[in-house]
């Protein structure tokens, strides 16, 4: 503790989120500061330096900062959070401090929540086959443990409800041990976190589970922090503890539209929807937070939520979220009004690391071969349904025919497996129902013994 | 003599000092108390700005800056083969054990390139007498199992005479001298090169031989030429990681440099872990053998990121001087170019299109002109080429955009990936639409005379079959599958069987991933004579339904993962057994 600190009145602007210094001199880039007022304490962050005028984001916001009644206190030290074993079951706000409370007294160490850049030579390659219990991502899109798999979602899809489906169920298979929780709220709704905490109470993992939550109410700033603070803080758990960690992010667009406020404040030049050109790489910085290292025990598999405002692949933010993480899970609209639940787009789904996940010995021999059918068949079945729409029923061939009903047959009873947690036998067994329904002469991708069992069911049916 | 300055304003990768002499463009400084690693970019009067290499969180306004004189370099020599290095030559693999094991990176480490401490057994093609000009092979290391690595008069040197020389089997390390030359300079296997500065050569060759994939779509269909240049552009998820994998796999380079530009941590992971099990198909040697990894992810830092392709260029263009063929992969282009944009944002330079700096395009031509089949300096006399493939990542999938059509530009091959393709599971997604190669024509000698007038034949083919089904496949859309005459409704189906058995290859297939132009060749012929064969039948009377029933899709896929050598006459046999069958279901 240093005996002596200077602060600073020399407050020149308040900008949006953003206060202005203009005695900065003695500042460092990214440091913490405190704003000491007659009505309490603030805290906040360097973020440039220009001669003597510094630029401070504040995390609790502006509103009712009177420039004339600040003292500015330069902390020497950067924004950390404080990590122990004694986070497990906690609810922690955006910086780290349990929500309503004080800074946890007994800590283990002190870390920078921006964290450092995992060298790409000292990762493992992510290859452990993860159950989630649904079907449509365990056979088409498998997840590894280690990977990071967003959920793409339109406004009232329900991509919260297989967040949660998939924390109640995921597991490694032949590894006792569960899953630890870290949920990141970003500024998403009461309701919303009420959704998951209940949930989450609900299978237990509230007990072994760390909670960071930013709600719509709270600072925008504080949301550029909750998703670093829970990354740090699920480091610690995976390579400290040596806890499997699966990390829930909800929702990154609002991540990215608080970074866009600040941006904006800040005046950068804008890039694609205002968004900041350097959206790719902040986004980078969070997502390349998962994986797994070379002779560690531990992992970290994300799953972020992104909302695609009018259901546009190609907003910014869910485009740079697809280029960078290995895979995307897609909601469909026409799906969810057909009643299908869990509404999987499966063929704008994809996981990139599913190759190394599967097979023999890992889920079942010739799982490639039955995926790519799949996605074959029914790539082909929705051009067909697209085609009767133009040319009716008398203007299909018999095989397109036999399309169409495979292409219902895949939904009603592959896709539509409602809120129940299937094995990889019982997925497998429902694709084989599906696939009964065509003919074998367009099965020409499927193994010879599992074309035995699919004969088998066609007779039986 | 170094120059010092002093930290006046700090915002995200860019930091402005101000310096007590003239400092020049490019040069590279050292950063703060903890020296780190940065690059003049701009200068204004006393006043300079620096790109930095690494986060500068917790630097102060006031601490010094170094100007070291020098611009950006990297040190080339052996053990360069096999390395993973970061976008400013930094090894990750790490040579000392403080340096390895590192999880996570630190910053303002210091390495070199070339690890200092290994041995390397010299063995002399000159004599002391000779003379020696810039690039003359003194002699050579021997690196792995077989690999003759050059060690050359340095590029800029003067031409003078051997004096002392090293005697065969000499063990050195890299900065050990294994000769002296009269005008008493020091040869050493490692020399230094500026990366931004191309390596000279003595005359650019035109194109003449193709860079074999094996890849069918890309070899048969949209060739690229030794020394040119493909752009690989494509949505997330239409698999350019995965082809541009299979591309450094399976390609006929002597040495494949793949930097990993701005792309995820895993893929480098990937390439670590598979490649130094795979066996290169035309040496037998592995895979990381003929390889150097530069990984620049995008958590690291920016500015490096833009530093990576040239470091990569400078890279391949000292083994091209070695007269081999290097293979030049960046994945991708578009993070390098957004690397580019949040630096010059930061500069506050007025923007150009979709905010990218104005000067896009000639960065970028800087970069592709650096690519070619060339003589290179200096005895023996040998020819050396770089072919790059450059992948993009286009925002939205929108080709139209700046960075991909700068790249179209200036290359001679486009390979579009096609996002429905991909989730139709049709790989390599190349669009057969939209492609191209600038190649053909000069290409087409070579094919020519490798594989005969046949190959003209079977790529056409190929070509007017895709083309045809295009139209008839617009043609159902308002017709109807059943109202097309018996002849299309086959065509529809051989389109099918072409797209399948001939254009998909599956990269994860031991047996498929790989083909070389022989196999590609025969394929095509094969399907070339299904076509006729069913098409004569057609018109005897035979119905589609009839050849329908056959699954031909299905045997053709057999016959494909047949083994090479008795594929000739397996698809002999199988074609005859084909016709029979028509003409007796036609007796029926």
């Amino acid at each position: 503790m240093d005996l002596y600190r200077e602060g600073t009145r020399s407050i020149s602007g308040v900008t949006g989120p953003l206060l202005f210094v203009s005695n900065g001199r003695k500042a460092a880039l990214g440091e913490l500061v405190t704003i000491e007022t007659s009505k309490g304490k603030r805290t906040g962050q360097v973020l440039q330096i220009d001669g003597d005028l510094c630029a401070i984001q504040v995390f609790e916001g502006t509103l009712g900062l009177n420039p004339g009644d600040c003292t500015v206190w330069f902390e020497k030290d950067v924004v950390k959070v404080r990590l122990g074993q004694v986070l497990m079951g906690q609810t922690l706000d955006g910086r780290g401090i349990p929500r309503g409370g004080k800074a946890l007294p007994c800590f283990e160490k002190e870390v920078p929540i921006t964290g450092s850049p995992l060298n790409p030579a000292m990762r493992a390659g992510p290859s452990d086959f993860v159950e989630t219990g649904i079907a449509s991502i365990d056979l088409l899109n498998t997840i590894v443990r280690g990977q990071k798999l967003p959920v793409f979602s339109g406004s009232g899809l329900p991509a919260n409800e297989i967040a949660a489906q998939v924390v109640r169920q995921a597991h490694v298979p032949g590894n006792p041990e569960q899953f630890l929780v870290v949920f990141a709220a970003i500024g998403i709704t009461e309701r919303e976190a009420r959704f998951f905490r209940d949930s989450f109470e609900e299978s237990g993992a509230l007990f072994n589970g760390v909670f960071v939550v930013n709600l719509a109410g709270d600072s925008a700033v504080e949301r550029l922090l909750a998703p670093r603070t829970a990354l740090t803080i699920a480091e610690y758990f995976a390579f400290d503890r040596g806890y499997d960690v699966l990390v829930v992010m909800t929702d990154m667009l609002h991540y990215c539209e608080a970074l866009r406020e600040v941006s904006a404040a800040r005046e950068e030049a804008p890039g694609r929807r205002g968004f900041p050109g350097y959206l790719y790489s902040d986004l980078a910085s969070l997502y390349e937070r998962a994986g797994c290292v070379k002779g560690l025990k531990g992992s970290i598999t994300q799953i972020p939520i992104v909302s695609m405002p009018g259901d546009d692949m190609t907003h910014p933010v869910v485009d740079l979220s697809g280029y960078i993480t290995e895979g995307q899970i897609v909601l469909d609209r026409g799906l969810q009004a057909r009643g299908v639940y869990p509404p999987i787009n499966v063929l704008s789904s994809l996981s990139r690391l599913m190759n190394k996940g599967i097979g023999e010995g890992r889920t079942f021999a010739g799982h490639r071969q039955v995926a790519d059918q799949l996605f074959a068949s029914y790539a082909r079945s929705r051009e067909v349904s697209r085609l009767r729409l133009i040319v009716g029923d008398e203007g299909l061939t018999e095989t397109e025919l036999h399309y169409l009903r495979f292409g219902s047959a895949f939904e009603r009873l592959f896709l539509d497996q409602g809120d129940s947690a299937l094995s990889i036998g019982e997925s497998l067994a429902a694709a084989v129902r599906a696939l009964s329904t065509l003919p074998d002469e367009e099965l020409f991708r499927i193994p010879a013994d599992l074309m035995e069992e699919i004969r088998r069911v066609r007779l039986d049916r | 003599m170094s120059n010092l300055g002093k930290i006046k304003c700090l915002a995200g990768t860019v930091i402005r000092a101000d310096s007590a002499s003239p400092v020049s463009n490019f040069e590279v400084a050292r950063v703060g108390s903890e020296r780190l690693l940065g690059e003049v970019i701009r200068i204004d009067g006393k006043e300079v700005d620096i790109q930095v290499y690494e986060e500068i969180d917790g630097v102060h306004v006031g601490e010094p800056v170094e100007f070291t004189g020098e611009p950006l370099g990297v040190d080339l020599g052996p053990g360069l083969l096999g390395s993973v290095l970061d976008g400013i030559g930094r090894p990750l693999g790490g040579f000392s054990s403080e340096e390895a094991g590192a999880f996570f990176l630190k910053r303002g480490f210091f390495s070199r390139s070339l690890d200092p401490g290994t041995r390397w057994a010299f063995f002399p093609l000159k004599s002391p007498g000779d003379n020696l000009s810039p690039g003359d092979a003194l002699g050579f290391v021997k690196e792995g199992e077989d690999f003759k690595h050059l060690v050359m008069a340095p590029l800029g040197s003067e031409m003078s005479r051997v004096r002392e020389i090293a005697s065969p089997g000499t063990l050195v390390t890299v900065d050990d001298a294994v000769g002296v030359l009269e005008n008493s300079l020091a040869i050493t296997p490692c020399q230094r090169w500026h990366v931004r500065t191309p390596r000279p050569c003595v005359e650019r060759l035109p194109f003449s031989e193709p860079l074999i994939t094996g890849q069918r779509v890309l070899d048969t269909l949209f060739p690229v030429a030794l020394g040119g240049a493909a752009v690989i552009p494509g949505g997330f998820g239409t698999g350019k990681t995965v082809t541009q994998q299979s591309l450094a796999k399976w390609c006929n380079a002597g040495v494949v440099v793949y930097i990993g530009c701005g792309e995820r941590g895993n893929e480098m992971t990937e390439v670590l872990e598979e490649f130094p099990h795979l066996k290169d198909p035309h040496t037998g040697r592995t895979l990381m053998e003929r390889m150097v990894l530069i990984a620049n992810t995008s958590n690291m830092p920016v500015a490096a990121r833009e530093a990576s392709i040239y470091l990569g260029m400078s890279i391949a263009e000292y083994f091209r001087d070695m007269g081999l063929d290097v293979a030049l992969m960046a994945d991708s282009t578009s993070r390098w170019a957004e690397a580019l944009r949040e630096i010059s944002g930061r500069l506050g330079e007025m923007p150009g299109e979709e905010g990218y700096p104005a000067y896009l395009g000639s960065r970028l031509a800087q970069y592709y002109e650096r690519a070619g089949r060339v003589r290179v300096l200096g005895e023996p006399q040998r020819k050396g080429s770089i072919t790059i493939f450059n992948a993009v990542s286009p925002a939205g999938g929108d080709f139209s955009e700046p960075v991909t059509q700068a790249s179209l530009r200036l290359s001679g091959t486009f390979w579009a990936l096609d996002k429905r393709l991909a989730e139709g599971r049709h790989f390599p997604s190349v669009n057969w639409k939209q492609s191209y190669s600038l190649y053909e024509k000069a290409l087409e000698p070579f094919f020519l005379e490798n594989l005969g007038e046949q190959w003209k034949d079977c790529a056409s083919f190929l070509k007017s079959l895709l083309e045809r089904e295009t139209e008839l496949l617009s043609l159902v859309q308002i017709v109807g599958r059943d109202a097309l005459s018996e002849q299309d409704k086959w065509d529809l189906e051989m389109g099918e069987i072409v797209r399948v058995a001939f254009l998909q290859q599956n990269a994860y297939d031991p047996h498929d991933a790989f083909n070389t132009l022989e196999q590609q060749m025969r394929l095509s012929e094969i399907l070339k004579d299904l076509q006729c064969l069913v098409s004569e039948e057609i018109e005897r009377g035979v119905l589609h339904q009839q050849v329908q029933g056959l699954g031909l899709l299905r045997q053709v896929l057999a016959l494909r993962g047949a083994p090479a050598e008795d594929f000739e006459k397996r698809s002999h046999q199988w074609l005859e057994e084909v016709a029979r069958s028509l003409t007796t279901s036609e007796g029926r």
